[in-house]
């Protein structure tokens, strides 16, 4: 990655506007080509950097609902119900973390928002373990700005 | 939200086409006009079903191996004041209120803080703590010890 790079990473966060060409903006301040520009984003994503240049999309304002639910795991049971957890495919993300009380966190969304509900109360079926469900009530922000 | 909509997120959610006019390239892709496509993202823009379009970067590949998830207990009539000020801070990619389960779970301000080491995010929930000031009154951070499971949004067209 060189300083051209950093640049079009670190301005290109924020995100730039829906237009017929919309890597002019990015390619004049950067005083590069538009093909400069797409190409090292495509090197940029084939190289791992940037997962993907593009829209970033909110489910719960497409209609679907997502909630943030925690579990208190016995640490010999963290394989078993993860497994359990995993296995609804409306779970998105699930991370083990260092907590003494609530140690795997996961993420469920769907399309439909009784959807949300019903895999919650099938995990505590499953689990047999109490489901901390923290739907956001509010959101601040969201989006990374890595300073690069 | 239609059909048409639905497509194109399908056709889009895993990135945009890297040409100097990828509407051009997804409206072909989708037998619709470029000015089609980019009037219904701009509606969908608006509506806030899309955030922003933007580089969406892999913190770990860019070196930002320690992610922190800060939670904090903030009276609930201060919360709403004080949450945007966190979620501006260039270090926090996520901010939100979330309820509080007593007495186990206490805190009620989420703040995902992402730093080159664990020294570097600690450092980083300082700032935090001192702008929060009086209004914090405890706060942890959870760091993953494992990622179980991550998948991206996966809409259906």
């Amino acid at each position: 990655m060189d300083r051209v790079d950093r640049e079009l990473v670190n301005r290109l966060q924020d995100g730039i506007e829906i237009e017929q060409r919309p890597f002019a903006p990015i390619a004049r301040a950067l005083d590069i080509s538009e093909d400069e520009v797409v190409g090292r984003l495509e090197r940029l994503v084939e190289d791992g950097y940037l997962s993907r240049f593009g829209p970033l999309y909110n489910a719960d304002r497409m209609g679907g609902a997502v909630t943030l639910a925690a579990l208190a795991v016995p640490p010999e049971r963290m394989d078993e119900v993860a497994g359990l957890v995993n296995a609804h495919v409306e779970v998105s993300h699930n991370y083990a973390r260092d907590h003494d009380v609530l140690n795997m966190w996961f993420v469920v969304s769907a399309e439909a928002p009784d959807r949300v509900d019903e895999v919650l109360e099938a995990i505590e079926k499953e689990t047999g373990l109490a489901v901390y469900d923290m739907p956001k009530e509010r959101e601040y922000y969201i989006g990374l700005r890595l300073a690069l | 939200m239609d059909a048409v909509d639905r497509r194109i997120i399908a056709a889009t959610q895993g990135g945009l086409p890297l040409v100097p006019e990828p509407y051009h390239q997804v409206a072909e892709e989708l037998g619709l006009t470029a000015d089609e496509v980019m009037d219904r993202m701009r509606r969908m823009r608006y509506a806030g079903a899309i955030r922003r379009i933007a580089a969406i970067p892999h913190h770990y590949a860019l070196g930002f191996k320690a992610n922190g998830m800060s939670v904090w207990d903030v009276p609930d009539g201060m919360v709403d004041e004080l949450g945007p000020a966190v979620g501006a801070l260039d270090f926090v990619s996520h901010s939100y209120r979330r309820p509080r389960h007593p007495p186990d779970w206490p805190y009620n301000l989420f703040a995902m803080v992402h730093g080159r080491s664990r020294g570097e995010v600690e450092e980083k929930v300082a700032v935090i703590a001192e702008l929060l000031g009086e209004a914090n009154r405890g706060h942890r951070i959870l760091y993953s010890t494992q990622v179980l499971k991550k998948t991206g949004l996966r809409l259906q067209a």
